[in-house]
């Protein structure tokens, strides 16, 4: 059970006050992509060993959005950041 | 077995004598007694019957890690608890215990019949012997169910209730041994405020042991407790078991409250027990270690036992468990216990495969002590009568090499060690994987966690001053004080694992399960060489014990058969829980009516005083039906949807879920949220909405209202309101950042009172003023602003059923007031309240779908045949959009949503009946979706999905339900009533 710092809260919450909002970052193609990179988007997901990059939502909290990077191996948590904080960096 | 006299430190209260039931007869014990050591003290030798074999069972253990003798307490009443450890069981007044094995009596053997099987029986018996003929195996199972298991399964509901309580800590200690006394100690002393936690009645853990041996210990645990209990900062829980540690120190602790009390003075406003979910900033765990029985035959035999075990039942309850004992063993612990037992007035015989142990204190006052011996096999009738010993020999690559046996040793009790297994189960909670010490011959913790730390025999420590002191160190440590290191363990010399020979005799390693030493090796003889699969062919550790004695002689005798370091084995996962936990205290007190939320509109009242009877919809309590006088649910329901349809009905709908759509950028949001078109529904109006997720499926549907250009009043589908809302949030949070919208869920801020019926514009005139309801001026799919009998209210005429219709929407406090108004009102129509039943037969006449139940996810709006709903020519493609050209989903022959007329208009469909073309098909073409009995139309209706469906209007296919029947329908157009539409703007 993690403990996760919201970063629009400012507090580490357990972590059933969270929900999962799966992998983060995935590109949404246009009308004009493929069938199969429709379903790609759709359906296909990295599902990597080791690092993850998710959204997760602070649903019992302030509802915000964020991403947090963490390993699904050890269940470190390596960063909770913003999506603004991705776009400044970029 | 006798009781001694009475010793300093004995834990028993000798003036509260307690009296109790096992087994059907009446015995005494002391307060402060388990139930082991009052059966022990009134020599009670035979507690249960083994597992496969029907074997008599002794107690073996003083702890947790009892195989044998599980208990059934208070049997078939409110208070059955089915595989409690009679070692673990405090015993009360007017206690009623009985065996969980061996039913219906211990004396009888009643696997009797399995009896000539036995030499079959090794692993995978029951897979291999019963698994054919398959037609035969229900016959063999239900003999073997009876056998199967232990204890009888509760036959009352729990009479007693649970909590969950959630804590934060600086320091949370595990064990409240030497190690655990004193990290917590020091921490608290440090500063840090600290939960000790331990699974026995009082403080302790085996210092109990060095307690009788050691006046020295008994005064530091005197000072260190008083210390404890009067320090602020520490707090203590005894009764409690630390089962589960979880990532980010997360620590789950199951607290028996009231297990201990005579069901009569237990506090039945108190829970029995209390789930504790700890989370600790650091965690040290002081768990201390468990014995290893020793591998010979027959060491099941009652009167086999923990040597530690039975310097417990002497120290702590002054039990002497055998007048005559051997002590036997592969360590230097052997001693210490032959001691005890010397001081309790016996003549133990000591045997130790190892040679050069100086027992010249016990040689001089006449204890024979064998060196270079062990013990081969036990033998008795009913109990232990002697033990068989034989010479030993090390040697480096075979290990120890046993002879056969030279000497008999008349005895009643076989303490045995071979070692022991450090508790290392919540350090391997999180994943850490224990590493061997052949020094000290047991599976040691990693302690690789952050925040984590091991202190005492956990570690290795066998003596109490050195775990103390590596507690201390450690408590500092978590305190975050610097500290000196403690000295390194001072580890118990124990010698390697004496493996048996695998013969016909009957080694046993899990006792609970009956594994055998030859089980393993006919596993691996089998091919099985994990350790886990080992584990899962024999069933060794399968039991309530989880192996706690047996899985480390498992490993080794696997290691000795594949001629592996015990390393390269390993041992089998660690997970939660340590010991059983009751499903009581994991549901805590969400059970009954608290298992999940009741939610109930502001007419709830009313509802209840028209007789309703209720269904849940994602929570909710909605009216079903209002049952008049002695109807059923189908005459009420027939009553109540003709009344719509001739007069006028009023149902509440304020269920819906509503999310209130703010911000400049509203309209572009619902334009891409829905299929349809928004950008020109203006100010006053309504719109039906339909709702995909990316793969192009429905996935919600409701009626938006635009209140301005810049705010929207959604509603959503009563069970999809909150997977809604979350929806667009997390679309509007992560994909469109930019648009600028605020949403808010108003579901509970508006009631909605909906008057349906011919007759609804003529009730309306009579409760609102301020609006005018000509159809002409308040057309279908309009709102208005207005006053309904002096509240302020918005007035949606939309309609669910073809009529025409208003929902009166008001504050949700006004609710009841507004819904008895209109009820007293609408008297001269014969107005008729209508659940969701009615509901449900009314849209279906008109063909209206329910999403999630006409549709399931795998349904297009083009399958639903809502072509009409999609708009492909939005600046922004809507979400979904892309997906409903993929070819799969563009394809013809996909299902689609038609309606169904049964030949016989009587027979009504059930809900989910397959659908094939011909009589004789087993081809599914499709299956119904929606069925009932429509009043109005005086025949039976169904919405059904049909592959191809649209295109065979017309065509006679088949239902076949799960009666065999073969029910001729027709397909029809999903519009049964009033195609015309010529109801919906009611009596003019
Ligand atoms: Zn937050």
């Amino acid at each position: 059970m993690f403990l996760i710092h919201c970063p629009y809260c400012g507090e580490l919450r357990d972590e059933q006050e969270y929900r999962c909002a799966g992998e983060a970052f995935i590109q949404r193609p246009g009308l004009d992509c493929t069938d199969e990179q429709w379903g790609d988007y759709v359906f296909n997901r990295t599902n990597p060993k080791g690092r993850v990059v998710e959204q997760w939502a602070h649903s019992a909290g302030c509802r915000k959005l964020f991403v947090v990077e963490r390993n699904n191996v050890t269940n470190e948590i390596y960063a909770v950041r913003t999506f603004e904080s991705y776009k400044e960096q970029a | 077995m006798k009781r001694l006299y009475r010793q300093a430190n004995e834990r028993i209260d000798r003036s509260k004598e307690i009296e109790f039931s096992w087994q059907g007869a009446h015995y005494n014990g002391y307060a402060g007694d388990t139930l082991a050591s009052a059966l022990l003290a009134n020599g009670v030798k035979l507690v249960g019957r083994s597992f496969k074999y029907g074997r008599q069972r002794g107690i073996m253990a003083a702890g947790v890690e009892e195989p044998n003798a599980l208990v059934i307490l208070e049997p078939d009443t409110g208070y059955h608890v089915p595989n409690a450890r009679a070692t673990e069981v405090e015993i009360y007044p007017e206690l009623v215990a009985k065996a969980a094995s061996g039913i219906p009596s211990l004396n009888e053997d009643l696997r009797a019949w399995l009896k000539p099987f036995h030499r079959f029986m090794g692993a995978g018996f029951y897979y291999k012997t019963f698994m054919s003929p398959a037609s035969l195996w229900p016959k063999y199972e239900e003999q073997l169910r009876k056998l199967a298991g232990f204890a009888t399964a509760p036959s009352q509901p729990d009479a007693e209730t649970y909590d969950h309580y959630n804590q934060q800590v600086d320091v949370a200690v595990v064990g409240g041994g030497a190690a655990g006394l004193a990290a917590a100690l020091a921490a608290a002393n440090a500063g840090a405020s600290v939960l000790l936690i331990d699974e026995r009645s009082q403080l302790g853990g085996e210092l109990v042991v060095d307690m009788g041996r050691d006046p020295a210990a008994l005064e530091w645990f005197k000072q260190t407790r008083a210390a404890l209990e009067a320090h602020p900062q520490v707090k203590i829980l005894v009764r409690t078991t630390a089962y589960a540690l979880h990532d980010f120190n997360l620590l789950l602790a199951l607290e028996r409250r009231q297990d201990h009390l005579t069901i009569g003075a237990r506090n039945p406003k108190q829970s029995r027990q209390r789930l504790h979910r700890i989370r600790a900033n650091k965690v040290i765990l002081a768990t201390g270690s468990h014995e290893r029985p020793l591998m010979f035959a027959n060491n099941d035999l009652p009167g086999v036992m923990l040597a530690s075990a039975v310097s417990r039942y002497q120290h702590e309850y002054s039990v002497l468990c055998g007048s005559k004992p051997v002590v036997v063993g592969n360590n230097d612990s052997i001693y210490d216990v032959a001691r005890d037992l010397v001081k309790a007035g016996t003549r133990p015989t000591v045997v130790d495969c190892r040679l050069g142990y100086d027992a010249s204190d016990l040689t001089k006052i006449g204890v024979i002590v064998k060196q270079g011996y062990t013990i081969v096999k036990a033998e008795g009738r009913d109990q232990v009568e002697q033990a068989l010993i034989a010479k030993t020999a090390y040697n480096e690559t075979h290990g120890w090499v046993v002879g056969n046996a030279t000497e008999t040793l008349t005895c009643d009790l076989i303490a045995c060690s071979g070692g022991f297994s450090p508790l290392v189960h919540l350090d391997c909670h999180t994943g850490s994987k224990p590493w061997f010490s052949r020094e000290y011959q047991a599976f040691l913790p990693a302690c690789d966690k952050a925040d984590r730390y091991v202190a005492g025999s956990v570690n290795g420590h066998s003596d109490w001053q050195g775990a103390a002191a590596e507690g201390e160190y450690v408590g500092l440590l978590a305190a975050g004080q610097a500290a000196n290191p403690a000295a390194a363990p001072k580890l118990l010399k124990v010698a390697d694992f004496i493996c048996p020979d695998l013969g016909r005799d009957k080694v046993f390693l899990d006792m609970q399960n009956d594994v055998k030493a030859s089980d393993i090796e006919l596993a691996i003889l089998e091919n099985y060489r994990s350790i886990e699969h080992i584990k899962r062919y024999t069933a060794l550790g399968f039991g309530t014990d989880q192996g706690k004695t047996g899985n480390v002689n498992g490993i080794a005798v696997a290691a000795k058969v594949m001629n592996l370091p015990i390393e390269e084995v390993g041992t089998t996962t660690f997970r939660p829980m340590y010991t059983p936990v009751t499903m009581g205290v994991l549901a805590g007190s969400e059970v009954g009516i608290h298992s999940d939320a009741q939610r109930f509109t502001p007419m709830q009242a009313s509802h209840l005083a028209k007789g309703a009877e209720f269904e849940v919809v994602g929570q909710w309590m909605r009216p079903w039906y209002f049952p008049q006088g002695s109807e059923d649910m189908h005459q009420a329901v027939a009553r109540e949807c003709l009344a719509v349809r001739n007069s006028l009905g009023i149902m509440d709908a304020s269920t819906l879920g509503k999310i209130d759509i703010q911000g400049p950028d509203a309209r572009e949001f619902l334009a891409r949220v829905y299929t349809n078109n928004w950008a020109k529904l203006a100010p006053g109006k309504c719109r039906y909405g339909l709702m995909c997720d990316e793969n192009g499926m429905i996935i919600d549907d409701g009626v938006t209202a635009c209140i301005s250009d810049t705010h929207f009043l959604m509603t959503t589908t009563t069970g999809g309101a909150a997977r809604i809302y979350t929806h667009l949030e997390t679309w509007l949070q992560t994909e469109w950042p930019d648009l600028n919208v605020y949403l808010t869920s108003v579901t509970d801020h508006w009631s909605t009172t909906g008057v349906v019926g011919p007759k609804a514009r003529r009730l309306m005139e009579k409760l609102c003023k301020d609006v005018d309801f000509s159809a002409a001026n308040f057309p279908f799919m309009d709102w208005r602003e207005a006053t309904v009998c002096g509240i302020p209210a918005r007035i949606m005429r939309i309609s669910f059923s073809g009529e025409l219709s208003y929902e009166i929407n008001v504050q949700a406090n006004y609710g009841r007031f507004l819904w008895d108004s209109v009820m007293e009102a609408g008297k001269e129509f014969n107005i008729t309240p209508y659940g969701t039943e009615t509901m449900h037969v009314l849209r279906a006449e008109k063909g209206y779908v329910i999403v999630g139940q006409d549709t399931d996810g795998s349904i297009t709006p083009y399958d639903a045949n809502m072509a009409w709903a999609v708009a492909l020519n939005k600046p922004y493609p809507f979400l979904g959009q892309r997906a409903l050209t993929r070819s799969d989903t563009a394809r013809a022959g996909r299902k689609q949503l038609v309606g169904l007329l049964t030949d016989d208009p009587n027979k009504v469909l059930n809900e989910g009946c397959q659908l094939v073309a011909e009589t004789g098909s087993k081809a599914m073409i499709g299956h119904v979706t929606s069925s009932y009995f429509s009043p109005v139309l005086g025949r039976s209706i169904a919405l059904a999905v049909v592959k191809g469906g649209l295109d065979l209007i017309g065509t006679k296919i088949y239902a076949k339900p799960l009666s065999y029947e073969v029910i001729p329908v027709t397909i029809a157009d999903s519009v049964f009533y009033d195609q015309g539409k010529e109801k919906m703007d009611g009596e003019v």
